[in-house]
């Protein structure tokens, strides 16, 4: 429950970031909030020989209007997220999202870039940015690219990003007065989802899945289901293509059951 | 205006809140070591080889001590003690600091790195090599029993002992032959881990001079500590100091002499310099004791009409690897309660101790009351289902004294119950609840067919504590007394100091004792200072554990100040000219009673007593007071709780709507704290009802010792609680009191699962393990619907 020992270095700018990821290579992670980074310190599953903050770059936090989408930095907290009006508006299932993550302490800490650079299948913003169809800027030595959501978490903890980038900016097309639902179910008001759904309705349904598989993952055959107007029982094929993980908490039988019962009531909130 | 039985806001509490509380982490010295412990990654293994080569080349490590290395040097000379050895022949295998050639559970002690600082420590100590040869473990109290494998290889088998308390056999056959209805129903009480807010720390200050040794230890019992070192150690009693700074919570995790207490003490002295150790939460879920861990079978006999004629109970007991300071009384605690509230004639218990290769387990809030409670709680709602009665019915029909006010009545497990009137509290806490408005909700879900079912759980429990009468302790070859002692200083200056030997650890014993000292003294609650927790400052007490502060230290501060009263009264009387027979005492004056005028308040004849200028003829001067309370009996709280759930059918999701708790215990000095601890309690309990559960695997491993997995609920999981209070006070005690700090939790699982099993019994379900998981309750209901198969 003690990290072992690491250098600690402050970036003012994610150039800066990227400079001192290009110099130390693997050895170096950028550290952010720091509620999933130092967990994992702690109990020495990770054990960087240099943190990076990135936390103190005040010009990655901000949610601004970018027209057809919302840029948000990524260095803004899971809080600034449930207190923005213009998400509130544009993108409401992000704002109800990031409300239901850990408790208030972890929210005021944790961010946004954090939460997509981590990569956990059982993490709640990442079904938020699939459902959204949203996507992700990063920059390295080379500039920038913007990564598609769909495109993003490509394994167990594992992202598209290099290891000399940084997530500078999260893009979520705006969509307002769409239907939208969000199901986490768990055991203690703090918890991550033992499973949860995501459901964003419109033109273009999507769902996405917390917790059934080995990274975040979207569900094509609910998607299909709702494209083809089949409205909630579009959930009983929830469970179908699905690779949940096995815990003290729930086996894979009961996990696919609570994806079928948690994405029908997704739909009927987002359809509500 | 009285300060007793008034809602006082707790004196402990701002500094607390501010984070002035002094911990043992806070207290610094100078020139201090850290341990770093090596501990055991195997259930049960041989230590085939250890390398402490590159733990002693790490930076700022001072030495590296293997398990034989700390044996071969002499620091103990004896095993850490079991003070509770429940039979002649139980079996107490040898349990040093450290394990020596063979480990029994994962997290025992291998080595200890000693270095400048805890990261330092904890680094090094990761850089131990040891090499173990496996051997099968013993993962759990099932496999203990079958004896295919045992937990300590010297021994045949893995049991520790055999425990009767079967007063009349004959009788109780003749209950089971003659019985119209029988229940035979089998409970698993889950291991917990108990997850105080602080986690255990020691600090060990030697002298080498003056040969003395000071432990600062996050404990429960510095009293017991003390001794116990002084025989573990031979260091002569009066050498050793132990204090009790600022403990957050113990829940009897910190009651118990724990490796780490020895080796700090040990290694402080041999070094001449500090040694201290701060468990990480991790470490603490390995290596602090837990609780529970019993496999129960209780049987009822009962005529047609659901009336008790008797009760047998057989646990099969988990010690774990070790016989800690009183693992294997904790069964016997609750050895006399199977029989709850309950007029049965005939009564027998059997216990068996099994060694496993687990944490040892030890008391934890309750010890072995829930246990007992929960057995014949549920088994009174079985017995109710069958006999076609309500829950309250059967109660009702078996309750001691028909329901009506009773005191001093023996009952078969052989105690003598204080004094009670459970009728009242049950019809209090069915009003409360609106026990028949959730019923008629109940059947309108059910023939709705609603996916969200109602359960009604109710409860009521009857508790033992205020430990206790030293003589009834002998009875049961504990290795101490029950007795509390006080002291009651009144100060020149008017002021008080009230000395308690029983320390606090978050219950808020300084203004609880504030208040009966005040009430007595005649003078404020804000001018007594209450001085505990360190043996140098308190050199007698038996500490906190057992519901037992009030009930046996509150009661002597209480005795402690009418003898300084009854000093007072007769400087008074010397110096007024007057009889002391004459004189009144009320609102802290002395006055002749008749002659108004004539009067004198304590604090001018506190100060007469300092001066001693004119005292009786052979008085000693100053005011102080010592009381040694040895309680005559113990005290039985009693209560009745019930509980809402709504289950959610698809998911198997357990909601608690509502609880009601209706509790009696005796006279409230301050209802606030009682508040306090039954909410506490009663969360701890429905924790394991519903949360919590010390997972392992096959191997003996620990599936959740981090508080990401152990599932401690917190406030957002709990509705708000209803509770109240019939007072029905003790025959124990001059104050009428009996205890609240375990009764919550010695009523609540029980009163949970009750409600659980009741959602569920359009199923047929009659019975559900603990802790009832969603995923348990949604695969019983699936189960249920496809006939049984899934
Ligand atoms: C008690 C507790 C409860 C929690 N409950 C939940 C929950 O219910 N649901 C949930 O979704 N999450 C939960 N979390 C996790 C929380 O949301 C984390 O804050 C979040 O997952 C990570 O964000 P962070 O800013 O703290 O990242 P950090 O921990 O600092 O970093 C995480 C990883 O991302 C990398 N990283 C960080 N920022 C960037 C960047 N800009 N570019 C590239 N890489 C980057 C880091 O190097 C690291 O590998 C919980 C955490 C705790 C401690």
């Amino acid at each position: 429950m003690i990290p072992a020992a690491f250098d600690y270095q402050v970036a003012d700018s994610a150039d800066a970031a990227i400079a001192a990821l290009t110099e130390h290579g693997d050895d170096a992670k950028l550290l952010a909030g720091g509620h999933s980074l130092i967990p994992l310190m702690r109990f020495r599953l990770a054990t960087p020989g240099v943190l990076v903050d990135i936390s103190r770059i005040s010009d990655l936090s901000y949610i601004n209007d970018g027209g057809d989408h919302l840029a948000i930095g990524a260095m803004t907290t899971h809080r600034a997220l449930e207190t923005s009006k213009l998400l509130a508006t544009e993108a409401p299932l992000l704002h109800h999202v990031a409300s239901q993550v850990g408790d208030p302490q972890v929210r005021h800490r944790g961010t946004l870039g954090g939460s997509l650079a981590h990569g956990d299948p059982a993490s709640d913003l990442p079904a938020a940015l699939l459902a959204h169809g949203g996507s992700v800027v990063a920059k390295g030595p080379s500039g920038e690219r913007e990564i598609a959501a769909t495109d993003f978490f490509t394994g167990f903890l594992e992202t598209a990003i290099d290891g000399d980038e940084v997530i500078t900016e999260i893009r979520i097309p705006k969509a307002a007065g769409v239907g939208w639902g969000y199901q986490k179910f768990n055991r203690r008001a703090q918890d991550w989802a033992i499973v949860g759904a995501a459901v964003m309705l419109g033109d273009e349904p999507k769902v996405a899945l917390v917790n059934m598989g080995s990274s975040p993952m979207r569900h094509a055959g609910v998607e299909a289901g709702l494209a083809g107007g089949g409205g909630s029982d579009a959930a009983s094929v929830a469970g179908d293509d699905t690779d949940p993980p096995e815990d003290l908490n729930a086996d894979a039988e009961y996990r696919k059951h609570l994806a079928r019962v948690l994405v029908g009531r997704g739909i009927a909130e987002a359809s509500a | 205006m009285t300060a007793v039985g008034t809602p006082m806001k707790r004196r402990e509490d701002p500094q607390l809140l501010v984070g002035e509380g002094k911990y043992v982490d806070d207290i610094q010295v100078v020139g201090q070591l850290w341990m770093g412990m090596v501990r055991s990654t195997m259930a049960h293994a041989r230590i085939t080889s250890i390398d402490t080569s590159a733990a002693e080349g790490a930076d700022g490590v001072h030495s590296v001590l293997t398990g034989s290395q700390l044996q071969e040097m002499g620091l103990w000379i004896a095993p850490l003690p079991c003070a509770w050895p429940v039979t002649e022949d139980m079996v107490n295998p040898p349990h040093y600091p450290t394990a020596i050639d063979e480990v029994h559970h994962v997290g025992e002690i291998v080595a200890v790195v000693l270095a400048d600082s805890r990261y330092g420590a904890v680094d090094a100590a990761e850089q131990v090599i040891v090499d173990y040869e496996p051997l099968d473990a013993v993962a759990s109290i099932g496999l203990a029993r079958d004896g295919s494998a045992t937990a300590h290889s010297e021994h045949e088998t893995n049991k520790a002992f055999h425990w009767p308390l079967v007063p009349d056999p004959d009788a109780l056959d003749a209950a089971f032959a003659n019985a119209a209805q029988t229940v035979k129903a089998n409970f698993v009480q889950q291991r917990l881990i108990p997850a105080a807010m602080e986690p255990r720390g020691v600090l060990a200050v030697p002298s080498p001079m003056g040969g003395d040794v000071t432990l600062y230890s996050a404990t429960q019992v510095p009293h017991i500590l003390k001794v116990m070192i002084a025989a573990t150690t031979g260091i002569a009693e009066s050498k050793i100091r132990v204090v009790a700074p600022a403990v957050g919570g113990g829940f009897g995790a910190k009651l118990n002499v724990n490796p780490d207490e020895i080796l700090a003490v040990t290694l402080a002295n041999k070094l001449g310099r500090a040694v201290r150790w701060t468990e990480s939460r991790t470490e603490a879920a390995f290596s602090t004791h837990q609780g529970r861990g019993q496999l129960q079978t209780i049987e009822l006999a009962a005529d047609a009409d659901g009336k008790l004629q008797g009760v047998r109970v057989h646990v099969d007991a988990d010690m774990g690897a070790y016989m800690m300071l009183i693992t294997p009384g904790v069964p016997l605690l609750g050895s006399f309660l199977y029989t709850g509230v309950y007029d049965v004639p005939a009564f027998g218990f059997t216990c068996d101790g099994y060694f496993t290769n687990l944490t040892p387990t030890d008391a934890y809030r309750g010890a072995g009351r829930p246990e007992a409670s929960y057995a014949i709680e549920r088994a009174m709602d079985i017995l109710a289902a069958q006999v076609g009665i309500g829950p309250d019915e059967v109660r009702r029909r078996n309750y001691l004294g028909g329901g009506d006010y009773f005191e001093n009545l023996e009952v078969p497990s052989t105690l003598v119950f204080d004094s009670g009137h459970y009728g009242p509290n049950l019809d209090r806490a069915l009003e409360l609840a609106n026990y028949e408005g959730l019923k008629t909700e109940q059947v309108r879900r059910r023939e709705a067919g609603d996916s969200k079912q109602l359960g009604i759980g109710m409860v009521t429990y009857v508790e033992i504590c205020g430990l206790a009468p030293s003589r009834a302790l002998g009875g049961l070859n504990y290795g101490a007394g029950g007795w509390e002692h006080a002291t009651v200083r009144l100060l020149p200056t008017g002021k008080a100091e009230v000395v308690s030997g029983s320390t606090p650890h978050g219950q808020g014993h300084e203004t609880t004792w504030s208040q009966i000292a005040a009430d007595k003294l005649g003078i404020q609650p804000e001018d007594i200072t209450v001085l505990h927790s360190d043996t140098a400052i308190s050199p007698l007490g038996l500490d906190t554990y057992g519901s037992r502060s009030l009930a046996v230290g509150g009661v002597a501060i209480a005795a402690a100040c009418d003898k300084v009263v009854e000093k007072a009264k007769q400087i008074a009387a010397h110096q007024m000219e007057a009889s002391a027979d004459d004189l009144e005492f009320a609102e802290g004056v002395f006055s002749v009673s008749g002659s108004p005028d004539q009067a004198m308040p304590i604090q001018a004849i506190a100060f007469g007593a300092f001066t001693a200028h004119d005292l009786p003829d052979g008085m000693e001067p100053n005011l102080q007071e010592q009381v040694t309370f040895d309680p005559p009996n113990f005290v039985f709280p009693f209560g009745t709780h019930v509980c809402t759930v709504e289950i959610d059918e698809d998911t198997g999701e357990v909601e608690l709507l509502s609880y009601v708790a209706v509790d009696d215990c005796g006279n409230q000095i301050n209802p606030m704290i009682v508040e306090g601890q039954l909410h506490g309690g009663i969360v701890q309990g429905v924790a394991q009802a519903l949360w919590e559960e010390a997972c392992y695997d096959e191997d003996g491993n620990l599936a959740n010792p981090s508080m990401m997995d152990y599932l401690v609920p917190s406030a957002a999981e709990v509705p708000s609680m209803v509770t109240d209070y019939t007072v029905t006070p003790s025959t124990s005690n001059s104050l009428g009191v009996k205890g609240a700090g375990e009764a919550g939790t010695i009523s609540s699982a029980a009163a949970v699962m009750n409600a659980v099993v009741d959602a569920l019994s359009p199923y047929g379900v009659v019975d559900m393990d603990m802790p009832a998981t969603p995923q348990r309750v949604w695969r019983t209901i699936h189960e249920a619907k496809n006939g049984g198969a899934s």
